[in-house]
C-alpha cells in the first residue's frame, strides 16, 4: 500500500545543505512578474483559470491568481490538478495515492488554462498534466508558468512563463520550499550525494 | 537363516538379545552370535511387537495414482508395521470375496506387510443392503473386520443388522460414526468457531457423538462386538467410557492426527488439514489423549489416506479428504505420549500392536516378545529427532500434514516373519 | 499489500488511503471523460466461478474507466466436478499473462487458496461464505460519506449471517473503523462459535430486531436465501418477515437519518419492505455508485505501482 512519499522528482531538500538561488523576496518578484506577463500575454485577466500541479504548484497558483487580483482587481479561477493516473513512471514506484484535482464548477471548456508548477525538469509532469487537462474538457489554450526551469528537458515542452532560469548539473537537487507547505519561501540547489 | 538383535530393550523393560530363525523368536536372552546370518545392532533401541493397523487406506484397486497395496505396504514397513487393515471404499468396493481376496492376495505378493481386507457392511458402501460379509469371511482373505468407513452405517436398522450377522464369526462392525443429518453435504471441517469465522460449514462433535451413542446401545442389545473408528471427541469419550464399564463389547481406535493436530491448522484452508473427521480443538485433544492412555481408548490407528496432488488442489470444501499418515504414527505417538510420560513403551505394545491384533482377530500378530511368537517385531530408536520432510515419504502421495514438524522417536528397522523389511530406517 | 483477500489483510491506514483515493475516483464517475489511464496495458481478468452480474459489472466498469483490459471469464461449475483441480483452471488462465486476476467463487478460502499458486494480484470478490471485501470497503466508504466518522457509531447488521460473505468482511471492517457493530439474527442463522467470537472481536448479537433498531445509527441488511427455509434454518418468509424483516412498522422505529444499506439483490417483502428500501434514508444506489470509486480504488492500489515484494 502507499506510504506517504516524497516525489523523489521533487524532493524535500535539506537546508542545511547546497546553496541558496532564491531567497523569500527572490520568489515574491518572479511571482510578481509571472502574474504580469500572464496578464499581458493574456491581454487582461478574461477566462483565465490557473491550475496548480500538485503538491508546490498549488500554492504558488494561489499566489499568482492573488498577484492578478491586485493588479487588474479581477478574480481569477484557480484549481488544482493531480497529475499520478498519468504519469509515466508509475510502474517504478511503490503505488502513491492520488490528490485531489479541484476544478472550479465553471470548468476549463473554452478557458486559458495557465498550469503552474515549481520545477520545469525533464518535461514528464507537464506531459501528464496536459493529458489530465484534456480528460477534463476542452480549453481554448493552454500555457505552463513555472517558478524555475533547470534545463535538462527529455520531451519538447517549454514553459511560457518562467520565474528564473537555473542552470543545472542533471545530478543536481533542486528544491523549493514554500511557506504554506515548508513554513518558509526558499529554492536551493545542491549537490549529489544526497539521499537518493 | 539366523537373525540375532543386539542388546534391544523389550518393551523398553528389560535388555536381552533376540534370535530369530525361521519366522520365529528362537531365543531371548543372550545370543550366540556364531551362528547368525545377521546381527542388528540394537544398543539403545527398543523392541516392540510389529506395530499393527487397523484403519489403512491403500486405493487399490481403483486409485492407484494416489497409493497400490505395493506402495501403502511400503510405507507401513517404513513406519513399523507388519500388517494393515486395508479399508474398503475402494473401486470396486471390497464388498465381495473376490475382490477381498484380490488384496489379499496383492498383500502377499507385495510380502511388505499384511494385508488383511476390510469388507465394506453395505454393498457399494450404499448403506441399505448388507455386504456379504459371510462369504467374505469364509474367504481365503478371512474377513473379520467391517466397516463403510468414509461414511457411516447411517441406518440404525442396519447397523443393528449388521452387529448381529457378524456375531456368528467373531466379526467386528468399525463404525465411522458421523450422523450425516447434523451436518450439510458440504460440511468439512469442525464446526465452531474457526469455521463460523472462515465461512466453512461444519460438523459439529455432536454429530459423531450420537451414532457412537446409538452404537453402543445397539451393542449392548446385540450383544456383538462394535469398534468405533478414530474417535474425534471429548463426548465420545464420554460415552465409551460409560459403554465400557456397563461392560459393553466396544472398542475404539484413535488416529495420530487427532492426538497431536487442531482445527486452527484450518485458518489458512490448506486442504492437507482436510480430514475426516475433522481436526478438533485442543480440548478434544487433550481428552483423546488421556482416554488413550487410561485404555478408554484401545488402539491408535492411522487412517492413512493418500491422495493425489491434484485431489487436493481444490478449494477446501472441494478437496478430498484425508492424510498421510503410516511413516509417522510412531513418532507422533513417541512425542505425544511417551515423552510426555503418559505412556511408556509396553503401552505402545498394547495400543499399536497388541490390541488392535486381537480386535482384528490377527493370529500371528501382535505376540509377546516370547519364545515361539512370531518374530514380527519393530525397532524403534525412542530419542532420535526427525523432522518430517514430505518428499522422503515412500508413499505416492504427498498429503503430509506432518512436513516440517519435528517429533522424537523413530522406527529404526522392522521384521515381518524374521525377515527384516527396514533396516536403519529404510527400506531394507 | 500484495493481495486483497481479506478485511483482515488491511490496517486501518490502508483502508483510509483507500477510501481518500476512491473519493477521487468517484469525482471521475461524473466527468464526461470517465477514463484514468493509470492502468494502462495491465491485464486484469474477471474470472467468476459464480454468477454475480453486479459484483462482475462494478469490476469491470472499474478496471475500464483505469484504462485496465478487462477480460471476464465465466467458469462456473466446480472444476473438480469437470475433473479440473482449481489449481490447474486458474494457472491456465494466468499462464496467458494476467497481472490482476479478480476472483469470484462458491467455497470459502479460494481466492487465498488462488493467490498462493499465481503470481498475478487477486482480489477476492467473494469466496464462499467467507468474504467479500470489496463490499465491505464500499459499504463502510458510503456510511462515512453519510455519517462522518465510524468511531463509536452503532451499526446493526441483520439477516442470515451464518451463509454471509457480506458480514464476515463488514464486521471486520466496520470494528476496525471503531463501530459499535451489534448483528441479529435468529439463532439458526447464527455462525457457530458466534459467542466466543463475538466476546474476542468486542461485537454484540441479539435475536431482538426491535430492540436494536431504535439505537442504531445505521442499519445493513442482509439477503436472505428463500432456499434456507429447506435446510430448517426458518419455518416460513412470513415467519422470518415478522422476525427480522425491516418492515414498514420498524422502519419508522429507525433514526431517520440512519442509513440503510443492503448488498444486493434484495428480496423485497422478505428482509426488507420496499417502504425501507425505497426510503429518502435507504443508502442502497449510493453503495452500488460507490463500489466502483471502491473497486478502482483498490485496483489501482494493488496494480498502479511497482511490484512489490509479497
Amino acid at each position: 500500500m502507499p506510504a506517504a512519499q516524497a516525489d523523489p522528482a521533487r524532493p524535500d531538500p535539506t537546508p542545511d545543505e547546497g546553496r541558496t538561488v532564491l531567497d523569500a523576496r527572490d520568489v515574491s518578484r518572479a511571482l510578481t512578474r509571472i502574474a504580469h506577463e500572464i496578464l499581458e500575454r493574456n491581454k487582461g485577466a478574461d477566462d483565465l483559470l490557473l491550475l496548480g500541479v500538485h503538491t508546490r504548484g498549488v500554492p504558488l497558483a494561489r499566489r499568482i491568481a492573488e498577484r492578478i487580483h491586485s493588479v487588474e482587481g479581477h478574480r481569477v479561477g484557480v484549481g488544482s490538478l493531480d497529475v499520478t493516473m498519468y504519469r509515466d513512471d508509475l510502474r517504478s514506484h511503490p503505488t502513491r495515492g492520488p490528490q485531489r484535482t479541484d476544478i472550479p464548477a465553471t470548468g476549463i471548456d473554452g478557458k486559458v488554462v495557465v498550469l503552474v508548477d515549481d520545477v520545469l525538469f525533464s518535461g514528464r509532469t507537464v506531459r501528464a498534466a496536459l493529458d489530465a487537462v484534456s480528460d477534463l474538457g476542452r480549453p481554448a489554450a493552454v500555457r505552463l508558468a513555472v517558478l524555475v526551469d533547470r534545463g535538462h528537458r527529455e520531451l519538447p515542452i517549454r514553459a511560457d512563463h518562467v520565474g528564473k532560469n537555473l542552470p543545472s548539473a542533471r545530478t543536481e537537487r533542486v528544491g523549493v520550499l514554500l511557506e504554506e507547505i515548508d513554513g518558509y519561501d526558499e529554492v536551493r540547489i545542491s549537490g549529489v550525494g544526497g539521499p537518493a | 537363516m539366523t537373525v540375532v538383535i543386539r542388546g534391544a530393550s523389550l518393551l523398553g523393560e528389560t535388555t536381552a538379545d533376540l534370535t530369530v530363525e525361521d519366522g520365529v523368536i528362537r531365543d531371548v536372552g543372550t545370543a550366540d552370535l556364531g551362528g547368525a546370518t545377521q546381527v542388528i545392532d540394537a544398543d539403545g533401541l527398543i523392541a516392540l511387537p510389529g506395530l499393527v493397523d487397523l484403519h489403512t487406506h491403500l486405493r487399490e484397486p481403483g486409485r492407484e495414482d494416489a497409493e497400490t497395496i505395493l506402495s501403502g505396504s511400503m510405507a507401513a514397513a517404513v513406519g513399523g508395521y507388519t500388517a494393515v487393515l486395508a479399508m474398503a471404499n475402494t473401486s470396486p468396493v471390497t464388498d465381495t470375496a473376490e475382490n477381498a481376496e484380490r488384496v489379499h492376495d496383492l498383500g502377499r505378493r507385495a510380502g511388505l506387510v499384511d494385508v488383511h481386507p476390510v469388507g465394506a457392511v453395505t454393498r457399494d458402501l450404499g448403506g441399505q443392503e448388507l455386504a456379504e460379509l459371510g462369504l467374505m469371511a469364509r474367504s481365503r482373505a478371512r474377513v473379520r473386520v467391517f466397516s463403510d468407513d468414509g461414511r457411516c452405517v447411517d441406518d440404525a436398522r442396519v447397523m443393528r443388522r449388521a452387529l448381529e450377522y457378524v456375531r456368528t464369526f467373531g466379526g467386528v462392525i468399525s463404525q465411522h460414526a458421523q450422523d450425516p443429518h447434523l451436518a450439510g453435504p458440504t460440511a468439512c471441517c469442525h464446526e465452531g468457531e474457526l469455521s463460523g469465522r472462515l465461512g466453512l460449514p461444519g460438523w459439529p462433535g455432536i454429530a459423531e457423538e450420537v451414532v457412537v451413542a446409538r452404537d453402543v446401545m445397539l451393542a449392548r442389545h446385540t450383544g456383538s462386538r462394535l469398534h468405533v473408528a478414530h474417535v474425534s471427541t471429548a463426548g465420545s469419550i464420554e460415552v465409551l467410557r460409560w459403554a465400557k464399564a456397563q461392560g459393553i463389547a466396544v472398542t475404539a481406535e484413535v488416529t495420530p492426527h487427532h492426538l497431536l493436530l487442531t482445527t486452527d491448522l484450518l485458518s489458512g484452508y490448506d486442504p492437507t488439514f482436510k480430514v475426516n473427521p475433522p481436526l478438533r480443538p485442543a480440548e478434544d485433544v487433550e481428552a483423546l489423549r488421556a482416554a488413550l492412555a487410561d485404555g478408554t481408548i484401545d488402539a491408535v490407528a492411522t487412517d492413512h489416506a493418500p491422495h493425489a496432488r491434484h485431489d487436493k488442489e481444490h478449494a477446501f470444501v472441494d478437496a478430498a479428504f484425508g492424510m498421510l499418515g503410516l511413516e509417522t504414527a510412531l513418532s507422533v505417538v513417541s512425542t505425544v505420549m511417551v515423552r510426555e510420560g503418559r505412556m511408556g513403551w509396553s503401552d505402545v505394545a498394547r495400543t499399536m500392536s497388541t490390541t488392535p491384533s486381537r480386535i482384528a482377530g490377527l493370529e500371528d500378530q501382535g505376540q509377546a516378545l516370547s519364545v515361539g511368537s512370531p518374530a514380527n517385531l519393530t525397532l524403534v530408536d525412542p530419542t532420535a529427532e526427525v523432522t518430517v520432510d514430505r518428499a522422503d515419504s515412500v508413499s505416492l502421495s504427498r498429503n503430509n500434514p506432518w512436513h516440517g514438524r519435528r517429533l522424537t522417536g523413530s522406527v529404526h528397522a522392522t521384521l515381518l516373519r524374521g525377515v527384516p523389511t527396514v533396516l536403519e530406517g529404510k527400506l531394507a | 499489500m500484495k493481495h486483497l483477500l481479506s478485511i483482515d489483510d488491511l490496517s486501518v491506514d490502508e483502508i483510509t488511503t483507500i477510501f481518500e483515493t476512491a473519493a477521487e475516483m468517484h469525482d471521475v464517475q461524473h466527468r464526461e471523460v470517465k477514463k484514468l489511464p493509470a492502468l494502462r496495458g495491465r491485464t486484469v481478468i474477471n474470472m467468476f466461478f459464480e454468477d454475480s452480474t453486479r459484483t462482475r459489472s462494478s469490476f469491470e466498469i472499474a478496471g475500464k474507466w483505469l484504462s485496465a483490459d478487462v477480460i471476464n471469464i465465466s467458469a462456473k461449475g466446480s472444476s473438480a466436478s469437470k475433473g479440473e483441480s482449481l489449481r490447474d483452471t486458474v494457472l491456465t488462465v494466468c499462464a496467458m499473462g494476467v497481472d490482476g486476476l479478480v476472483i469470484r467463487h462458491p467455497a470459502s478460502g479460494a481466492a487465498r487458496q488462488v493467490s498462493q499458486w499465481v503470481d498475478a494480484i487477486v482480489v477476492n470478490a467473494g469466496d464462499g461464505m467467507h468474504e467479500h471485501p470489496t463490499q465491505a470497503l464500499l459499504d463502510a466508504y458510503t456510511l462515512q460519506r453519510r455519517l462522518g466518522s465510524l468511531e463509536g457509531r452503532r451499526v446493526a447488521i441483520v439477516g442470515d449471517l451464518t451463509h454471509s460473505r457480506v458480514f464476515r468482511s463488514n464486521l471486520q471492517c466496520l470494528t476496525k473503523l471503531g463501530a459499535d457493530v451489534t448483528v441479529v439474527a435468529p439463532p439458526t442463522l447464527m455462525p457457530s462459535g458466534i459467542e466466543p467470537w463475538s466476546r474476542a472481536a468486542g461485537f454484540a448479537t441479539s435475536y431482538d430486531l426491535d430492540e436494536v433498531l431504535p439505537k442504531a445509527d445505521a442499519v445493513m441488511m442482509l439477503r436472505v436465501q428463500r432456499e434456507r427455509m429447506a435446510g430448517g434454518y426458518f419455518p416460513s418468509a412470513r415467519e422470518y418477515t415478522v422476525g427480522y424483516g425491516l418492515t414498514k412498522e420498524r422502519l419508522a422505529q429507525l433514526q431517520p437519518d440512519a442509513p440503510i444499506c443492503h448488498p444486493g439483490p434484495m428480496n423485497r417483502g422478505l428482509e426488507i419492505a420496499a417502504d425501507a428500501a425505497d426510503a429518502a434514508q435507504s443508502a442502497v444506489l449510493d453503495q452500488v455508485s460507490a463500489g466502483v470509486a471502491v473497486r478502482m480504488s483498490v485496483l489501482y492500489h494493488l496494480l498502479a505501482g511497482e511490484e512489490t515484494a509479497s
